[in-house]
């Protein structure tokens, strides 16, 4: 039975995940989902202490290979003229080489690491090149990491299930202890520790240890035989030190919240209208009106809106965008992307000038520049492309209340589920899980469940107003993009977007 | 193909597990393969290949229940993974839904092959796929001088399963698949680069329509350039066979258990209700042969069999699994749906647009949701505008809302024109007085 995903095109879907596994327990009428790593033979648990001097090699002992197979595999790599190749080794569980030649990618993976099934893959990727230049893989440096953004107290790996399913059965009670009219609730708790082992054919190996901790809660009540749910969510990369009582106290509290608002909330009348972006989740904005339309995949093969807008300006000179892999224990950050480059922090806006795309290898050779960091992929299945980090506008100098005092009539919008672009035409949107009318400069009725659509670079161009108050949400953020899924947040202080079309009855 | 060697594999992995105190326990085996090529103004700019195989385990251990994968089949490694998957499964909460179906549910084999794997996919000549995707960029490369990119592919894959449980179900499909695809992007007004996209896709290599989407992509194209959007208000809604199938989504999503049991369904407690106009007809025909979604069991080894999802507005089935059922105190029925048939028409897309006066034609979602508790949904769309009978402006930047049951109770007309390769085969479709908002 396969999947089979129809073609999008340039369209990219991404969404506030929730994550349902498999193994779910029921407890009362709540549901508790809690997934570990049970299933994989665990990384040695000796590797936390000999990472510190020698973390490549005891990668390297763990995957069972020794540099000389590492080295044999990239020749067998190269030997159809390919001027660059890389393994790239994940626990859990397998390894994909990748073959350059020019901007071309062979791809192939294995998930039974041995020399015999890395050699056949490396044969497989390597059919992309047919030329009788002969690359010579250079022998292995340490490339090591500068700087651990999330370097964490306790592992995942070292917690039995025992330990976490108090947390919980917490969080379920606790929300149906806040109000009378919760029916359902669904709790689970998601950790991952992926390790992950890089080298190329110009010597660069590294290695990175990544954890990644989601814990959400979906909230079902009935209010006089209506039915709504709503949900709250954290994601970090953190260990088991992530879960305390507070954090299950935010979390069960905003997600009655977020869910009894909705019994109040009506659909607004649609059109075009001012709609003032809260702090915080409103970056899907920032992800979908500009992130993905400056990857440098899409401007490299000029089929981006922005491919002819580098160093121009495109908004108001107070505002700046940063694309950032550096911030500590968030879901997005990275010490190295999955093509060995270092995590680090880019403006892709700068005083209102588009000033950087977001590269990966092949669009930095393009463009004969450095790569910024941003080559990621989904897993060891996958090739890497330019992909976002942490997406956030800088703070702007205006107050909130000034912003929604200079309303008449719009929205105020802050809670959002899922959002999609496209980047050639430019038109993307966001759906409004909840947000509030503005009537004369204050907010009055509730409203949920519409759709706002834009256009990138208008939108970008009709952001008057920027407050003081930036935030990033740390949600679940889950970017979609050639079938291939991303961990990523964003971020933004709350803003007046001029004119948006806004869903709604008419 | 799965080999004998594994089979047995599979059954010594089955008596291991009970052997080490699962009371039931089911066990999986898949094994697949896919290539895909992709081109850029026809050449070649990535080859991806890949084969999997993995045993899955679904273990059942004093009223718990674990799920366990992996890819490493030998037998030595298998029997600790086996032991410490008993171990771990001991360490979750109880939940005594957590059963086998009942044995008399399965099916029993003795039906027809549905013909759904195409012997000769292991002898395609890699460079016949090649040329399949530059075949198609060329039928658009060159054909219109504001054309900026032509993006083609190929992908082609096959799968094997087998399974067996604890209570006496033993089961084997195997599929293959073949797809064809082009996107092209063109310089548009202003900064904007309009593109879209056609693709085909087949079970078997021969029936894939290999002609005319290179084409197709361009014409789709071309027609975007210019998009506006138009004034909001309450228009007659037609959507396009490609589209269809994402209104229906919610509808489905709605009538599974899970969201039932949870009480997540804008549809709970609606069986045998009329919840769509009388045109709302729909089947799950699941032992068509050579369809793409056929088959005779679903995931659990229980037998599928054909059902009536919507007749004439009125909702017949709930799909419930094993696991809801026994959490909601009913009867199971079956997993999920295999191929969807929509009751058709006799227009098709063209002549269902020149019957409508005033209205808007969809022809792509950009984003949006679905409320699963109420219904209400919000999409964004581009399209056409409709002016008595005729396409008369591209349109884009635009939201459809409501909510689904109006939605669907306001089903005015069905076309003739489902997309056959797909499971859905829901055909274009006719809304009337749906609320759209641009201007």
């Amino acid at each position: 039975m396969c999947t089979f995903t129809s073609y999008l095109d340039n369209s990219l879907i991404d969404e506030q995940y929730i994550y349902f596994m498999d193994r779910r327990n029921f407890i009362r009428t709540g549901s508790l989902a809690l997934a570990g790593a049970a299933a994989a033979p665990a990384f040695a648990s000796s590797l936390a202490e000999s990472e510190r001097s020698a973390p490549v090699a005891s990668a390297m002992l763990h995957f069972g290979v020794t540099e000389a197979d590492v080295r044999k595999t990239l020749t067998a790599a190269l030997e159809k003229g390919g001027d660059y190749a890389d393994l790239f080794f994940e626990h859990t569980y397998g390894m994909g080489v990748r073959v350059l030649s020019g901007d071309q990618t062979g791809y192939a993976y294995i998930e039974n690491i041995t020399l015999e099934e890395m050699l056949k893959a490396a044969r497989t990727a390597a059919r992309i090149a047919s030329s009788s230049m002969k690359t010579k893989p250079v022998s292995l440096a340490e490339r090591s990491l500068k700087t651990n953004y999330y370097a964490i107290s306790t592992p995942w790996e070292g917690v039995v299930l025992k330990e976490k399913i108090p947390y919980l059965q917490k969080l379920n009670d606790k929300i149906f202890a806040l109000d009378k009219r919760v029916q359902k609730v669904s709790a689970s708790l998601n950790d991952s520790t992926s390790h992950i082992l890089f080298c190329n054919s110009e010597g660069v190996s590294c290695y990175d240890y990544r954890p990644m901790v989601t814990l959400s809660a979906v909230c079902i009540m009935e209010e006089n035989g209506r039915f709504e749910n709503s949900y709250s969510a954290r994601a970090y990369r953190k260990g088991f030190e992530f879960l305390s009582d507070d954090m299950i106290d935010v979390i069960a509290r905003e997600a009655v919240e977020n869910t009894s608002i909705l019994f109040k909330a009506i659909k607004p009348r649609g059109g075009e209208m001012p709609v003032v972006m809260g702090s915080g989740g409103s970056g899907i904005l920032l992800h979908e009106a500009i992130g993905h339309a400056f990857e440098a995949d899409f401007n490299r093969k000029n089929i981006s809106i922005f491919s002819e807008q580098l160093n121009k300006k495109i908004c108001n000179e107070h505002i700046s965008v940063v694309d950032d892999g550096t911030i500590p224990f968030n879901r997005g950050s990275i010490n190295i992307d999955d093509e060995g480059t270092y995590g680090q922090k880019t403006y892709i806006v700068k005083d209102g000038v588009l000033t950087s795309y977001l590269h990966d290898r092949i669009s930095a050779r393009h463009y004969g520049i450095a790569s910024t960091g941003n080559g990621r992929r989904e897993s060891f299945r996958n090739m890497p492309l330019p992909r976002m980090r942490a997406t956030y506008m800088e703070a702007g100098n205006v107050k909130e209340s000034d912003i929604i005092a200079s309303v008449k009539n719009g929205i105020f919008v802050d809670k959002f589920t899922n959002g999609q672009v496209q980047i050639g035409a430019g038109d993307f949107t966001f759906f409004v899980k909840s947000g509030y009318l503005i009537e004369n400069g204050k907010l009055t009725q509730p409203i949920k469940d519409i759709n706002i659509i834009g256009n990138g670079p208008k939108a970008l161009a009709d952001i008057t107003m920027v407050a003081d108050n930036d935030k990033i949400d740390n949600g679940t953020w889950t970017c979609g993009k050639d079938g291939q899924s991303c961990p990523v947040t964003c971020g933004m202080p709350s803003a007046l977007v001029s004119k948006l079309t806004v869903g709604g009855e008419s | 193909m799965i080999s004998k060697e594994n089979k047995k594999l599979a059954q010594w992995a089955m008596d291991c597990a009970l052997k080490n105190g699962c009371r039931e326990a089911k066990v999986s085996l898949y094994s697949g393969s896919n290539t895909s090529f992709e081109l850029r103004d026809a050449l070649m700019d990535k080859l991806q290949q890949a084969s999997e195989s993995r045993m899955s385990l679904f273990l059942y251990v004093d009223g718990r229940y674990g799920t366990y994968s992996t890819n490493r089949l030998d037998k030595k490694e298998l029997e600790s993974f086996i032991r410490n998957g008993v171990e771990s499964t001991r360490y979750l909460a109880r939940d005594e839904a957590r059963v086998l179906p009942d044995a008399s549910r399965y099916y029993k084999g003795g039906k027809p092959d549905l013909q759904l794997l195409d012997p000769k996919f292991s002898a395609v000549n890699p460079d016949d796929k090649v040329a399949l995707a530059k075949a198609a960029a060329e039928e658009a490369m060159g054909k219109d001088p504001r054309i900026i990119s032509v993006e083609s592919s190929y992908g082609d894959g096959d799968g094997f399963s087998y399974q067996i449980t604890s209570n006496g179900f033993e089961g084997e499909t195997r599929q293959s698949w073949y797809s064809l695809s082009a996107s092209v992007a063109v310089k548009g007004e202003g900064e904007a680069r309009p593109s879209s996209y056609w693709y085909e896709s087949s079970l078997y290599l021969d029936k894939l329509i290999k002609e005319g989407v290179g084409q197709k992509a361009l014409e789709r194209t071309l027609q975007k350039i210019g998009q506006k959007k138009t004034k909001s208000g309450r228009y007659t809604m037609v959507v396009d066979p490609v589209n269809s199938g994402q209104l229906i989504r919610p509808m489905l999503s709605a009538v599974f258990g899970s969201a039932l049991q949870q009480k997540n369904s804008f549809l709970l407690d609606k069986l045998g209700q009329k919840v769509g106009s009388d045109k709302f007809t729909l089947l799950d025909e699941p032992h068509l042969i050579g369809a793409s979604g056929a088959r005779y069991f679903d995931g659990e080894g229980v037998a599928t069999e054909r059902r009536s999802v919507f007749d004439k507005g009125v909702l017949k089935t709930y799909y419930i699994d094993t696991y809801n059922a026994k959490k909601m105190g009913v009867d199971p029925t079956i997993a999920n749906p295999s191929v969807l048939v929509m009751q058709e028409g006799d227009k098709d897309l063209g002549g269902l647009v020149a019957g409508v006066d005033h209205g808007i034609l969809v022809t792509g979602f950009n984003g949006g949701n679905s409320n699963s508790s109420t219904g209400d949904f919000s999409y964004g769309i581009e399209g056409f505008l409709i002016e008595k009978g005729e396409l008369t402006l591209p349109l884009s930047e635009m939201n459809v809302t409501g909510n689904m049951i109006a939605l669907w109770n306001s089903l005015a007309e069905t076309g003739n024109d489902p997309r056959l390769n797909s499971s859905w085969r829901i055909p274009s479709l006719v809304f009337e007085g749906v609320d759209f908002s641009g201007l």
